[in-house]
């Protein structure tokens, strides 16, 4: 079997996309995987929650998700993976972000996509308010995602 | 921190221009409400700005309480895209852009 470079897919995107449209590309870009999962987060309707906005630091927030991929590759055995994350203005039930990993074995596809999921939620370049009331509030850090990133050090 | 005697830096708040003249100073997340605005630029007469210097810039210059706003030991800072180690050691020069990142945001 002739080796293949993994296929590769980290965006950040600024206006509203849809999954299905990024996933299907995805699973034909990896042929002869053994299976493929796909998580896609969307902005909660929570009672009274209008908006929420996220922002990011050109710099840092892109090159962050890329090493975060690097990382994703060196520890799980992956043939591609697919990680797409919204900024801007978003309206409940909009999708926020996607994340799709494809791999000969499914552990190694479910557990590359809850570990990038847990860092891109609370280590990765991302700033959230959020509108209720007309007004906005910032988001801030929980202890909940320090304890989601401590499975993962070993 | 050694502490060398040094005429303090005069510095400016200047409209921004998109010139590499001057040095950019980010503000991200709630840091941007207390700043009253997501960048600021500056141009000071001696070149370089120590982090002291930048401190007393942003609350005379921009935004009163913003330095001890910035002075959060969990605020990163970060020079020219990349995160710096030891914020007290950084030296800003003009053709600069520092960026104040709070803690980001939980799911």
């Amino acid at each position: 079997m002739t080796e293949r470079l993994p296929h590769r897919d980290i965006r950040l995107l600024d206006r509203m996309f849809i999954p299905g449209t990024l996933i299907g590309p995805f699973t034909q870009a990896n042929p002869g995987l053994g299976g493929v999962c796909t998580f896609v987060g969307e902005v909660r309707s929570d009672t009274d929650v209008e908006a929420l906005e996220l922002s990011h630091y050109e710099p840092l927030t892109l090159p962050g998700m890329h090493e975060l991929a690097d990382r994703a590759f060196a520890r799980f055995t992956l043939m591609g993976l697919l990680m797409v994350h919204r900024v801007g203005v978003m309206c409940p039930g909009e999708p926020i972000v996607c994340v799709s990993a494809a791999a000969l074995h499914r552990r190694d596809a479910i557990d590359a996509v809850d570990f990038c999921m847990d860092h891109l939620k609370s280590a990765a370049w991302f700033w959230k308010r959020e509108k209720r009331g007309g007004a906005w509030h910032w988001i801030e850090p929980r202890e909940a995602d320090h304890a989601d990133l401590a499975r993962w050090q070993a | 921190m050694a502490h060398h005697p040094r005429q303090r830096s005069i510095a400016v708040l200047v409209a921004p221009t998109g010139s590499a003249a001057v040095i950019r100073v980010v503000y991200l997340g709630k840091l941007a409400d207390a700043a009253g605005k997501p960048v600021s630029e500056f141009a000071s007469s001696s070149g370089d700005l120590d982090w002291p210097d930048l401190l007393a810039l942003l609350d005379s210059h921009v935004g009163e309480g913003l330095a001890d706003a910035v002075r959060d030991p969990r605020v990163k800072v970060a020079l020219n895209g990349a995160v710096v180690s030891d914020r007290e050691a950084l030296v800003v020069r003009h053709g600069d852009e520092v960026a104040f990142l709070p803690p980001v945001s939980g799911g």
